[in-house]
């Protein structure tokens, strides 16, 4: 479904605030399979999730999605084949428009906008339908702005947004990350039961161990801007949120070692 | 009385150009100053071919169209080329100068002697009342000024209902949207900068058929006609934004209207009592300053209080 082959990526190149953030990134993501990414703070996974969505274009290697390259497609055009979720919850909607007005625009993603009027008769009735599935009473307020709504609220929506019309990849990038626990336990369910009920295959980033141990059937870890880990099958499900601790812990000592190695060569020989 | 009729009717003319600057300032916060070139490239776009006798309901819609090109160059500058807003509407605003000036050949063209809207307005008002003057409630009016602010309202009320549909269409509402949160709807498979080429193409359109009209009312187009037209419609904005006390789409295409209508009358009241019109910009741009300024002012100066009241 998604093939990434040999991705790097540097933003500010060649200035002091030279960051390399993808460091030759290659994964391969299986139709129908729910993979979780995780790293540490500048670690480059969402960045990687960006590449994937096309925020910027890459400076080295491929992106295939279903077959095709859309290395050099813009963020838009790409936008036909994903459904995406934001960390920030104001990204993913329009304040000014209402929930329904926003639901028009998702679902003619993938579709040529005409003079069609927008929010119709048949969205209303679906889209009712499904928001009352949510069980958070926007049924009857289809009309108010959207940014008149909690965080939370809006997350939800975003998320049936994003797989209203069925995306070939859903991209989730820390999506409960600027939730209250609570909120983001709902957004969570949410998530798994959409990926499980459409049989959606999806990306998802996250900084929560306990939430990358929890879900998906694959787990991918990120440390400067390489995957040095990959927890598929069987290992996926064993894994515990301690465990992918310890193994950061791991990194985090060998780089102070590093460091602290350094310069201590410094002291002696500068 | 012809004052009030003529202000009302200049009100309604330039009520287009409030529109103009509604969608580009409000909708798609673009702070688009091309209007000043675009509102004098319809009137001379259209006065030429007047003067080259092609009929007034041909010559004048195609301001619309000379208008959307000059619109959409500016936003092609600003979007595909990554330059500053201001400065891509002030390169087409300093462009179509040199424009406006080729297409007229003069820095004036009259068009008293022309069959304009303006003579067909008085034509068809003669006709249809058999007199050249009314009495409306006592005051003597002349037919042509009452047809014409008759049919200007009409005109206007049209454009305003076909621009609140076109917003509530599913191209209109990606226009919105684009406005508001363009990386939202770039996720939804819009392509945000083909939206702000086209809705400041429909915008400095409907800014040049504003100017098309006005010269035909005004008996002629002049290549200043454009100075000061930004801060204008952005003031006629701002009015119907009180008016209407909100930001919902269906009130503020109205409020834009009325702000357009009510602002030319205090103008004309204030030239009434003496103001000189020289001071107009001026006020203007003051009057604009303090519309921006109040909203922030108030908790400010509310907080202060509070604090010397505790201190």
């Amino acid at each position: 479904m998604l093939e990434i082959n040999g991705v790097r990526k540097t933003f500010h190149a060649g200035s002091v605030n030279e960051v390399r953030a993808l460091q030759g990134v290659t994964l391969s993501i299986q139709d129908g399979s729910f993979t979780v990414v995780i790293g540490t703070n500048g670690s480059g996974k969402s960045t990687l999730l960006n590449a994937v969505a096309g925020s910027f274009l890459v400076d080295e290697g491929t992106l295939h999605v279903a077959g095709r390259d859309v290395t050099l497609w813009p963020e838009y055009r790409r936008a036909a084949m994903f459904g995406r979720v934001f960390q920030n919850p104001f990204s993913g909607t329009c304040p000014q428009l209402s929930i329904a007005e926003n639901f028009a625009l998702a679902a003619r993603r993938g579709f040529r906008r005409g003079l069609g009027w927008a929010v119709n008769a048949g969205l209303r009735r679906e889209l009712r339908e499904v928001v009352a599935g949510l069980g958070m009473g926007l049924e009857n307020r289809l009309d108010t702005p959207i940014g008149t709504l909690s965080g939370g609220q809006r997350q939800a929506l975003t998320l049936l947004m994003a797989t209203w019309q069925k995306p070939k990849l859903l991209l989730l990038d820390e999506h409960t990350a600027a939730l209250d626990p609570k909120s983001a336990d709902q957004i969570v369910t949410l998530t798994e039961n959409i990926i499980v009920r459409e049989r959606l295959t999806a990306l998802m980033v996250t900084h929560s161990m306990q939430q990358a141990a929890r879900v998906g059937d694959r787990l991918v870890m990120m440390h400067r801007g390489q995957l040095i880990e990959d927890f598929a099958g069987e290992r996926k499900k064993r894994v515990r949120a301690e465990e992918l601790l310890e193994r950061f812990e791991e990194l985090r000592r060998s780089e102070l070692l590093d460091e602290s190695a350094a310069e201590m060569l410094e002291r002696c020989y500068v | 009385m012809s004052l009030l009729v003529g202000s009302l009717t200049i009100g309604f003319i330039l009520s287009l150009l409030a529109l103009g600057v509604y969608i580009s300032f409000r909708i798609f916060d673009f702070p688009d100053i091309t209007a000043e070139g675009s509102i004098t490239l319809g009137a001379a776009f259209t006065s030429t071919l007047l003067v080259k006798n092609l009929h007034p309901l041909l010559a004048t819609p195609l301001a619309f169209f000379a208008g959307g090109l000059a619109g959409a160059v500016t936003a092609i500058l600003a979007m595909k080329f990554n330059i500053n807003k201001l400065l891509a509407g002030i390169m087409t605003m300093t462009a179509l100068y040199s424009v406006n000036l080729r297409i007229m050949g003069r820095s004036n063209v009259p068009l008293m002697n022309e069959r304009t809207l303006a003579s067909e307005v008085e034509t068809l008002s003669h006709r249809l009342l058999g007199t050249t003057t009314v009495s409306v409630l006592r005051w003597e009016v002349s037919a042509q000024d009452l047809g014409q602010l008759v049919l200007c309202p009409l005109l206007i009320a049209l454009v305003a209902l076909v621009l609140y549909i076109f917003f509530r269409t599913n191209v209109g509402t990606a226009m919105r949207g684009t406005g508001d949160n363009a990386q939202m709807v770039r996720a939804q498979g819009v392509d945000d900068s083909t939206m702000i080429i086209l809705g400041l193409a429909l915008s400095n359109g409907l800014i040049a058929l504003s100017g098309a009209i006005l010269a035909q009312y005004q008996g002629f187009a002049d290549v200043q006609m454009g100075i000061g037209m930004v801060v204008w419609g952005l003031a006629s904005v701002i009015i119907g934004e009180a008016l209407v006390g909100t930001r919902e789409l269906d009130y503020t295409i109205i409020g834009a209207v009325m702000g357009s209508v009510l602002f030319r009358l205090l103008v004309a009241i204030a030239l009434r009592w003496g103001m000189n019109p020289n001071d107009l910009k001026l006020i203007t741009a003051a009057f604009v300053f303090l519309a921006l300024i109040t909203p922030k002012l108030v908790p400010f100066l509310r907080a202060r209080k509070r604090r010397f009241a505790h201190a």
